[in-house]
């Protein structure tokens, strides 16, 4: 009987979303602190810290300063931190501490509609996210003007994948602690080997090879198009590639959560 | 009409049965009880009602509805008052029931007039600003039981109401509840206390280790199963003994405590009084406890 129907989601999912939005915006002031500091933090640390020891980054056929590159790939890793951590950490205590899935199931919600909402939530947590990031990023430089605004719809695009496979690890996770593995395993690696702090130009081709297959080299090399206008791979396949990510994980997760949820 | 029927009702969780086959019909404006053990298949029964909890076999109409195809018509016309607390905790008292509205596609200005009768009814108004976590159990509770409402329910699912709460809360709670009763609310509850199925189911049933045990009004099963009156009797002689057999009266022994059921104010009764009461002797009136305990044992569950 656990058996994922699809059948089943329709556009009542929005109130699990608003729902979602109302509790956000209670704490909004500490929502709000993290995107806006975190590039600061980032962009201080490598351009103080970097800029003695690099002097130019090659990438896409330009000479760029190392912050220069950087500062888009953190755009799309915040878009990442903030949807995984949302249907991770987040859902599971909805889900296991605070039983609020067991609530909604009472009333005329689905299951798969409960799910989904989590997801489009959490991806738009995260496009929220960048939009804040923007607004430190854009002024200083660091992204163009308008182009960079693309980010924003892209980080919810992308979300939706990271939230995806996060619901999946959420519904196979026996104990909250435990999500530790999926991030020192997945999350940190795909942080550091996704093109994000060093371009893959100049890396040997088994490590591109493996890099391909990271959703967040596919949205690093997104933002980076949209806030320097530069790219190294082509926006059609990393599109793509973002799109199946999400509909393969997007499916999985409601087949792990209903097999958990089912009683 | 049957608000709720259920036929040769099955759950399974791989190899364990919790729900065997059990058929019950719950009638418009009845408030129907679920009792039994922890384990009996109370709450396994319930969750299969609302379809929380998919049917392995047999068939449950909710309204004349099939849950297996029409549940969200079903839930529509559901409340459910869960036994653990549901409630959004950042949220505060007011916030739940509108968002509650929400999910029932209640439109806002509906939402927010039921939202005040239930805080009247329940009397949380001066909480409405409140955070739920900063409730006390019993003030969680009602708001729970005012969520459940917000709907307008033809169906009110209780799972356990008053578990966890003191007596002053369980009063109100109870007060409530027959309100709603007064009403015509249909009702399905489960719960622990025998007092409070006695007092506010019209009929109930009583499971154990997933199958039913007995069934019907509560002053029925109590005449049928227990008796009218009562007598405990501490430390039993054997002369005590002798003469239940001699005459054949139902009791249970428990070796330092004889509980003998007796009719009210009947020949037996007066006999027993004067010649066995010497010392530690409790006359009472047979409740459902006694008829609780003599179907479904006195050992320890679990």
């Amino acid at each position: 009987m656990s058996r994922v129907d699809l059948l089943r989601i329709s556009f009542r999912f929005r109130h699990v979303w608003f729902r979602n939005l109302i509790t956000y915006r209670r704490i909004w002031r500490v929502n709000f602190l993290v995107p806006l500091l975190e590039p600061a933090f980032y962009i201080a640390a490598f351009g103080l810290g970097f800029s003695g020891l690099i002097e130019e980054v090659n990438y896409g056929g330009r000479d760029l300063a190392y912050t220069e590159f950087m500062a888009p790939a953190l755009v799309a890793t915040a878009c990442m931190w903030n949807a995984f951590f949302e249907t991770t950490y987040a859902s599971f205590v909805r889900m296991y501490y605070q039983k609020t899935y067991d609530g909604l199931l009472a009333t005329p919600l689905s299951l798969e509609e409960i799910i989904l909402a989590e997801i489009v939530w959490a991806a738009t947590k995260a496009a929220a996210a960048v939009t804040l990031m923007l607004v430190v990023l854009v002024p200083l430089g660091f992204a163009d003007f308008p182009g960079a605004f693309f980010c924003i719809p892209l980080a919810f695009f992308g979300g939706l994948a990271f939230a995806a496979i996060g619901m999946c690890f959420t519904g196979i996770i026996p104990t909250i602690d435990m999500f530790n593995l999926p991030i020192f395993l997945f999350i940190t690696p795909m942080f550091l080997f996704s093109g994000t702090f060093f371009p893959l130009s100049g890396i040997p081709d088994w490590a591109r090879i493996i890099t391909f297959f990271f959703p967040l080299y596919h949205l690093v090399e997104l933002t980076r198009f949209f806030c320097i206008g530069t790219m190294e791979s082509n926006l059609f396949v990393n599109l793509s590639y973002l799109l199946v990510f999400f509909i393969v994980f997007g499916y999985l997760a409601l087949l792990a959560m209903k097999r958990r949820l089912t009683q | 009409m049957q608000v709720i029927e259920a036929r040769q009702l099955v759950k399974r969780f791989g190899k364990f049965t919790a729900v065997n086959g059990v058929s019950f019909q719950v009638e418009r404006g009845e408030f129907f009880g679920l009792l039994g053990p922890n384990g009996a298949g109370k709450t396994s029964a319930i969750r299969m009602v609302y379809g929380f909890s998919p049917i392995t076999s047999g068939d449950m109409a909710v309204f004349g509805l099939d849950i297996r195809t029409d549940w969200r018509r079903i839930r529509s016309r559901i409340g459910v008052c869960q036994q653990d607390n549901t409630l959004d905790p950042d949220l505060t008292v007011e916030q739940n029931l509108l968002l509650f509205a929400r999910y029932f596609e209640i439109n806002r200005d509906l939402a927010r007039e039921r939202a005040e009768q239930q805080l009247e009814f329940f009397a949380l108004t001066n909480k409405r600003n409140a955070r739920v976590m900063e409730l006390s159990g019993g003030l969680a509770r009602r708001l729970q039981l005012a969520r459940a409402l917000i709907s307008e329910p033809d169906l009110l699912i209780l799972d356990e109401p008053t578990t966890g709460l003191d007596p002053q809360s369980r009063y109100q709670v109870w007060d409530r509840l027959f309100e709603l009763k007064k009403r015509g609310l249909t009702m399905l509850l489960t719960t622990h206390y025998m007092s409070e199925a006695e007092s506010l189911c019209d009929r109930l049933l009583i499971m154990d280790h997933g199958d039913i045990v007995t069934e019907g009004r509560p002053r029925r099963l109590i005449t049928e199963h227990t008796a009218e009156s009562v007598i405990e009797i501490e430390g039993p002689s054997e002369e005590l003994r002798s003469y239940i057999r001699e005459h054949t009266i139902r009791h249970d022994d428990l070796g330092q405590r004889m509980i003998i059921y007796t009719e009210a104010n009947g020949k037996m009764e007066a006999e027993i009084r004067s010649r066995f009461c010497m010392e530690a002797c409790l006359f009472r009136p047979g409740n459902l406890e006694d008829v609780f305990l003599r179907l479904t044992g006195r050992g320890l569950r679990e």
